[in-house]
């Protein structure tokens, strides 16, 4: 085979593989997401007591450092993906519960919902049609993560409404941030390879942003 | 929010930092400059975002 054959069946075999890459990731993060939208309203139903979210998290940070790592590259690893999902959606039961109790609770959680919907859409879009290579926003993202998880550790104990709704905004800012990230890191060669992980990666700024979300339209909004 | 829970929610933030922090450390060292072009390319849609919640608010 002459060399400029060579190159060009390289770059197809390349972009097959994005290709696949990014449908099996957003196959498996819908399947996921509709898991634990399952899994959320069961929780719901079931009545689950406050301390579910803070142990349904533990469980599934749990999951995601110990045995995600050594599962990926597996079909295990699907199995632990649902139960990551399955988890963290669990874990929502209480605060969907608290939220839904107010007066105008299910309006401020479907737009919550919608709103997610259309932020991951709108700016997964952007990435994969734009192409761009938004790799160089690495650094500033984790580091802007660390003073968030700072911040709100510090809240914990402050409980100051004002920063905790500052918290919020940084962290939908940051998680949409990533989701510009992991998206252009799937198009781009050099990136994420492994869907599952990908698909973690994902859900987890789906998951920020709804939660986030969710307490900003509560304090801006709630009647209580 | 009880004080256990509290105590709960501390650990597994210093724990998040103690695990993401080796990662971050290498991000921060692997991640390459981006140009103003770039950045303005990321900033515009993160805008966006943040008006489209500005919207939200209003709207709820």
């Amino acid at each position: 085979m002459s060399t400029p054959e060579l190159v060009r069946t390289r770059a197809v075999e390349s972009a097959l593989a994005t290709n696949k890459l990014i449908r099996n990731t957003y196959t498996l993060l819908s399947m996921t997401l509709l898991f634990s939208a399952l899994t959320a309203a069961a929780s719901v139903w079931l009545r689950m007591p406050p301390m579910t979210y803070l142990l349904g998290l533990i469980g599934a940070f749990a999951l995601i450092w110990l045995v995600l790592p050594r599962t990926a590259n597996s079909a295990a690893g699907l199995g632990v993906v649902f139960a990551i999902t399955g988890l963290l959606g669990f874990s929502l039961g209480p605060l969907l519960s608290a939220y839904l109790s107010l007066a105008n609770g299910p309006q401020i959680v479907g737009m919550a919902f919608a709103g997610t919907g259309v932020i991951f859409l709108g700016l997964s879009g952007y990435a994969l049609t734009t192409r761009k290579d938004f790799s160089f926003m690495g650094g500033f993202l984790i580091t802007g993560f660390l003073v968030v998880l700072m911040a709100a550790l510090a809240n914990i104990f402050l409980q100051i409404p004002a920063l905790a709704l500052a918290i919020s905004a940084a962290v939908i800012f940051i998680m949409s941030g990533f989701i510009l990230y992991d998206t252009s890191r799937m198009v781009h060669d050099r990136g994420e390879t492994n869907y599952i992980l990908a698909t973690v990666s994902i859900y987890l700024s789906i998951f920020n942003i709804f939660v986030h979300l969710l307490h900003i339209l509560g304090v801006m909004g709630g009647d209580d | 929010m009880e004080l256990w829970m509290k105590i709960g929610s501390a650990l597994l933030l210093v724990i998040m930092l103690i695990v993401i922090f080796p990662r971050a450390r290498q991000m921060i060292a692997e991640s390459p400059k981006g140009s103003a072009k770039e950045w303005l390319s990321a900033l515009i849609p993160l805008g966006l975002v943040a008006a489209f919640i500005v919207l939200l608010v209003m709207m709820v």
